[in-house]
């Protein structure tokens, strides 16, 4: 196969295990490429590309950007903070009014899930969803799968917990759906009120205790708690939540094994992860940032390959 | 299918080993001078020429490449399917070297003008050479001729030249097919 089955990145339930791998494979020469002398591949060159971000990003954001030069894209970007969409205009208006400008793909982060379905339907562009809300943000579970491909040599069988917040997660989500697409077998772990109710209709188990789940995985994705997205108080204090759901290094060298330590940034050192443990070698937090470029890179050559 | 054979096994292996010696007269010990085989089809090429030198002329050491120009090509977008990339294998950087691109068949030079660009992300090399298996004559949208060729041959545009290696196609021959569309560059 050597087409997405998709016009769109909005989520990963939309695409198919062909997808996936294609995807990977792709990754696999853009990551040789930006480790070469110099990094920058000419094939977009008359490719626009905007990137309009509703809501706070570091790493998806530089990802993206850094992914569109090395491809020769011209880039532009936006942050909701500073335009017009504080003056009253719609999404439609807004991305309408970006596309005038001959812009062929938009990437777009919003705090409503299904905003970029939604774009997606609306107006003509290649959309890329880099975070809808607590909805899906199909590019980090990409490189969060690519990673463990390249840790342990295929994801198919392995085991995955995803411990934290899953409830307002993105990540979690994501990476549930990638997963299991490619024959991994999720849990996930946290505070009760921090996992959704009928989770287990994903095909997900539920284990509530941090060292039978550390026992049992092969990899631990150790999410943040998104303090942003808490309207109420899911735990009683930060303290409680480090000691019953954050990861040492003490617990970590308790166990028999050698698990892969993974974590989608912004780390809260202390509190889902210690700072020894997050710089351990076992931990692929940095890989997890270098993979994002290349995967980023394969996503957006792909789609753009479908623009007409 | 109709298919006309352009050379054999013996042909293919007599053109090697003149391709080898006329590279040899040039480079001499190839302490400066780096092969580059353009992917895919140009690897086998490169590959059996650098088997050649150091099996059979004794080149003690053989500097050599595999380049992917698919990040390159003036075609993006352009084709029914999106373009495939290959595997690039270059671990060392060509600064001030002579290198020696190696293709299967010259076309329309589109492949050799987006190599000369990919090549530039490993460095600036001294000098650039061409070596081709075949030069398809009266083909060429662009100024780009080979330094070192094997044979010339005169083919029409909807003709295709198929080079077969042993390695990937079970025997060294050149195919002259003037049934399919040739769409290689």
């Amino acid at each position: 196969m050597s087409e997405l089955t998709v016009n769109h990145l909005l989520g990963i339930k939309y695409l198919q295990p062909e997808d996936i791998n294609l995807i990977f494979e792709t990754a696999d020469h853009f990551k040789e490429v930006i480790n070469r002398p110099i990094k920058k591949v000419p094939s977009l060159r008359d490719i626009t590309i905007a990137n309009i971000f509703f809501e706070n990003s570091t790493r998806t954001k530089l990802s993206f950007e850094l992914a569109q030069k090395r491809l020769s894209a011209d880039v532009i970007s936006f942050s909701a903070a500073q335009s017009s969409v504080k003056k009253g205009e719609t999404l439609i208006d807004t991305v309408n009014n970006i596309l005038s400008m001959k812009v062929d793909m938009v990437v777009m982060r919003h705090s409503n899930p299904g905003a970029a379905y939604f774009l997606s339907k609306n107006v003509k562009a290649s959309i890329i969803n880099a975070g809808d809300g607590a909805h899906e943000h199909p590019t980090q579970a990409l490189l969060d799968s690519y990673s463990i491909r390249e840790k342990l040599g295929d994801v198919a069988g392995k085991k995955v917990v995803i411990v934290g917040d899953i409830l307002h997660s993105r990540v979690a989500l994501s990476n549930i759906f990638a997963l299991q697409m490619q024959g991994a077998e999720v849990k996930v772990c946290g505070p009760n009120s921090l996992i959704p109710k009928h989770i287990e209709s994903l095909g997900v188990k539920v284990e509530p205790n941090l060292r039978k789940a550390l026992a049992w995985c092969d990899v631990a994705n150790m999410l943040r708690v998104q303090n942003e997205r808490m309207d109420v108080n899911y735990f009683p204090s930060t303290r409680e939540y480090a000691q019953q759901y954050g990861l040492d290094k003490e617990l970590l060298d308790s166990l028999d094994k050698e698990i892969v330590i993974m974590h989608p940034g912004p780390i809260n050192r202390g509190v889902e992860i210690t700072s020894d443990v997050a710089d351990s070698k076992q931990s692929v937090i940095l890989n997890q940032v270098e993979n994002g470029v290349a995967i980023r890179m394969a996503v957006i050559y792909l789609l753009a390959s479908k623009i007409k | 299918m109709s298919q006309k054979i352009l050379l054999t096994s013996k042909e293919v292996n007599i053109i090697l080993h003149r391709l080898a010696c006329q590279l040899i007269e040039k480079h001499l010990d190839f302490s400066d001078t780096i092969l580059i085989g353009l992917q895919p089809r140009g690897s086998f090429l490169a590959k059996r020429l650098a088997k050649i030198l150091k099996e059979e002329y004794q080149i003690a050491t053989i500097q050599m490449g595999l380049l992917d120009i698919t990040f390159f090509r003036d075609d993006f977008r352009r084709g029914e399917k999106p373009l495939e990339a290959n595997k690039t294998e270059i671990d060392f950087i060509v600064e001030d070297k002579k290198v020696v691109f190696i293709d299967d068949v010259l076309y329309t030079g589109r492949s050799i003008r987006s190599a000369l660009t990919a090549i530039q992300s490993f460095g600036r090399p001294a000098e650039i050479e061409l070596l081709v298996l075949i030069d398809r004559r009266f083909s060429r949208h662009l100024p780009i001729q080979p330094d070192y060729r094997g044979r010339q041959v005169d083919a029409i545009n909807d003709e295709k030249v198929k080079v077969c290696w042993i390695e990937n196609d079970g025997e060294d021959a050149v195919y002259l097919d003037t049934t399919t569309q040739n769409k290689s560059t």
